[in-house]
């Protein structure tokens, strides 16, 4: 038997947690059906049955205002789980009982994980299970996704739920007594109105009628409702909007609650009174702290960065380096050279490849450790903190403190940064956070402003590259100016957010985690990167008639660099090595240290990149190093993060002005820098 | 005695009475809980003032002050 379950629930609720647990390490990412957006699925370890459980994004309810929660809704009409597991925190029940209230309504066989009962225990809390599953008439099953507690229980009672379904014995139980009797009617009324208009269709699930009734416009665009049917509800619309002085939506979120309220006076004995202060609560004291808030965030940003591109990473790198250039391609050039491999194949594979590859290969270490700290600030509910520290700034660019958190993945990936911006609400906001989150400079631009820095600004690496990062920061702010001032005026966004409790992060989410997003860099080294290093050692080893050339100059890749160099030549770096390592950037930003890795140490990669360095410092001085890096941290995103961009911006015409947008603004930028550097005396 | 929730002191607390205006934000409000009858304690306010946090049903929810003075209290 195949199964599918489909997990929902809050965020911070031990979502991903709960799935990991209940996976292992079999998920895959597979994309939505419709949207082309990331989904996650596995299959549940360790069962003889075949079960598939589905990821959905985390969400409070299932209103249409953002783009998770029209996802998860869609994946519940369209494909019709089996099961609903639903996650419930249970040291929050009261709002995560609002998102379960609305599940109940689609007449689905559901089960809920009462998450993070230790939390309970802890506290001297009681929850009175029986009493819950009795009162809302679904199952409740405790867990500690993070300890793995309960999670054969709850799997045991979905399978039971789905057998009961399918051999048509569950029984159904009658809908709680949610709403009062005058809404029930009504509800009554337009399901009649709906079954006799609208034949075949599935209106069994009540959820759709409820969303009729608050004509929510996603709902009547996906029916198809005519004018007819419209007018036919409305009444019961305005009967309910007069009775009640609010508008329905309003009406039917005020008694959610309201019943919520009640079940949960009923079932939950507190030791303490809720709204006691709790350790999180007394860290928030500092954390968010008048005077202490604004200098510990920089100062935690200062550390992250010290770290990653500091002591702990810099002898990662150097340490693999050496690994490379002397173990590697000492021993392959040996080997090659013993089996008596033709010229060029050793050049393929030493200059082209382990040249190309390796370039990029030893700054891995720092893009783990970054991702790595990253992590711990999302996990610990850092990161949320900061979104409600710095909404006050936020707002002055016309966007809200939520901004904050895809911007500050930014300096991960831009991928999932600008996929993170679907928990913005307002489509105006995402746009612009869309445009400005490559401003924050990637992971893999860092390989390219270490080489650089190494090259020319020896005394002062960290605080070279660090004055790039933040010079991304300014671009992006004074962006928000610009754009909020032409292309998206208006209102400022909202600005509405749970700030979670702290918590330790579990070292195997830390790790699932960090490894979920380095592992992309890693394929990548393996793929496009790889590739893009034959590519362009073949381009730049032979000319157009296909004869293998010893001067670069003459190749093919040479006469197309060269008709664009004249194009950089204001901004210092006219060479056509330089134009070509641009181009070859948007493969994925790494691979311009690849390209001047095969093309200025031609046949002397393997010496490391001493070499290189040595090589780029007859190319470049540090005035136009700084522009080029400038360039490099501006211009269009690899594509990659431009096919993420394009998705989530759902238009060609917003994703083209994104990266038009900020390749113009890489090249003024860049043209002030190498320019106005000049006159100062700069060289 | 009337007053919104912008105007409640930190430490304070108060009963939701209803939310004026319509839109986004109070939709999102009330999905996340502020519905009259509710208790609301007043935590802080951010370092800059704005926005500001209050406990309700048993969390820590943020918004800002332009909103808070459309949900009055008692």
């Amino acid at each position: 038997m195949s199964l599918k379950f489909a997990l929902v629930g809050n965020p911070n609720s031990g979502k991903t947690c709960l799935f990991n647990e209940l996976t292992g390490s079999t998920q895959y990412v597979g994309n939505w059906p419709g949207v082309t957006v990331e989904k996650k699925e596995g299959r549940v370890k360790k069962l003889k049955e075949d079960v598939k459980i589905v990821d959905l994004p985390g969400i409070y309810s299932l209103s249409p205002y953002s783009l998770e929660e029209v996802i998860a809704r869609d994946y519940l009409l369209d494909e019709k789980p089996d099961v609903i597991i639903n996650i419930v925190d249970a040291t929050n029940l009261e709002r995560n009982l609002y998102l379960t209230t609305q599940l109940m309504e689609f007449g689905l066989p559901m089960v809920v994980a009462l998450n993070m009962m230790d939390e309970i225990e802890a506290k001297g809390d009681r929850i009175d299970i029986q009493a819950l599953e009795q009162t809302m008439g679904i199952a409740f099953v405790p867990t500690v996704a993070t300890k793995g507690k309960g999670i054969n229980e709850l799997i045991q009672k979905a399978l039971q739920v789905a057998k009961a379904a399918s051999a048509g014995t569950l029984i159904k139980p009658p809908s709680p007594a949610i709403f009062t009797e005058m809404i029930e009617k009504c509800i009554e009324e337009t399901e009649k109105i709906l079954t006799s208009q609208i034949k075949g269709a599935d209106f069994n699930s009540r959820w759709m009628v409820l969303k009729l009734l608050e004509s929510d416009e996603k709902v009547i665009a996906r029916i198809n409702a005519s004018e007819a049917l419209l007018e036919a509800i409305k009444p019961y619309r305005e009967r309910l909007e007069k009775e009640y002085d609010n508008d329905v939506e309003s009406i039917l979120a005020d008694e959610r609650y309201r019943y919520i309220s009640q079940v949960v006076s009923r079932t939950v004995k507190r030791k303490r009174p809720s709204d006691s202060m709790t350790v999180s609560d007394k860290i928030d004291l500092i954390v968010t702290n008048r005077f202490l808030a604004i200098p510990l965030f920089f100062a935690i940003m200062y550390i992250v960065f010290k770290l990653t591109f500091g002591t702990v990473g810099t002898f990662a790198v150097e340490y693999i380096e050496v690994f490379f250039s002397e173990t590697v391609v000492g021993q392959l050039s040996a080997w090659l050279e013993a089996a008596g491999a033709a010229d060029w194949l050793q050049s393929l594979i030493v200059d082209g490849i382990v040249g190309g590859v390796g370039s990029v290969l030893i700054y891995i270490p720092q893009i783990i450790i970054l991702f790595f700290f990253l992590a711990i600030l999302e996990d610990s509910g850092y990161m949320a903190r900061a979104a409600f520290i710095m909404d006050y700034f936020f707002r002055k660019l016309g966007l809200s403190g939520k901004s904050f958190i895809p911007m500050l993945l930014g300096f991960g990936c831009s991928v999932p940064a600008v996929m993170a911006t679907r928990t913005l609400e307002d489509e105006k906001d995402r746009r612009l956070t869309i445009i400005l989150t490559p401003f924050m400079s990637c992971g893999a631009k860092l390989p390219v402003y270490a080489l650089f820095a190494a090259a020319f600004f020896v005394a002062k690496q960290s605080r070279v590259v660090f004055s790039i990062y933040l010079l991304g920061i300014l671009v992006a702010i004074f962006s928000g100016f610009l754009l909020k001032k032409t292309v998206f005026k208006g209102e400022s966004s909202p600005f509405v957010m749970e700030l979670p409790p702290y918590r330790v992060p579990t070292f195997k989410n830390l790790m699932i985690h960090m490894w979920d997003r380095s592992k992309d860099f890693i394929t990548k080294a393996g793929t496009v990167i790889f590739a893009a290093a034959v590519l362009i050692w073949f381009l730049q080893s032979f000319n157009f008639s296909f004869q293998m050339v010893e001067d670069p100059a003459g190749s093919i890749l040479g006469v197309i660099g060269k008709a664009i160099a004249p194009i950089f030549a204001p901004l210092g770096f006219g060479d056509w090595r330089a134009a070509v390592a641009i181009l070859s950037g948007l493969l994925a930003k790494e691979v311009v240290v690849a390209t001047f890795g095969i093309l200025l140490a031609v046949g002397e990669v393997a010496e490391g990149s001493m070499e290189l360095i040595a090589a780029l410092q007859t190319y470049f001085t540090p005035l136009k190093a700084y522009a080029f890096m400038a360039f490099t941290l501006l211009y269009m995103p690899c594509i990659a993060a431009f096919g993420a961009i394009k998705r989530e911006m759902n238009s060609w015409k917003w994703a083209l002005f994104a990266v038009g947008y900020q390749t113009l603004m890489a090249w003024l930028v860049a043209f002030l820098i190498f320019q106005v550097g000049s006159i100062l005396g700069f060289s | 005695m009337q007053k919104t929730l912008n105007e409640l002191k930190p430490g304070e607390k108060g009963i939701i009475k209803k939310i004026l205006g319509k839109g986004l934000v109070k939709r999102k409000l009330m999905e996340m809980g502020v519905t009259s009858g509710v208790e609301v304690l007043m935590r802080k306010a951010a370092p800059l003032g704005d926005p500001i946090e209050v406990n309700i049903r048993g969390y820590e929810l943020a918004f800002r002050r332009a909103d808070a003075k459309k949900i009055l209290v008692e």
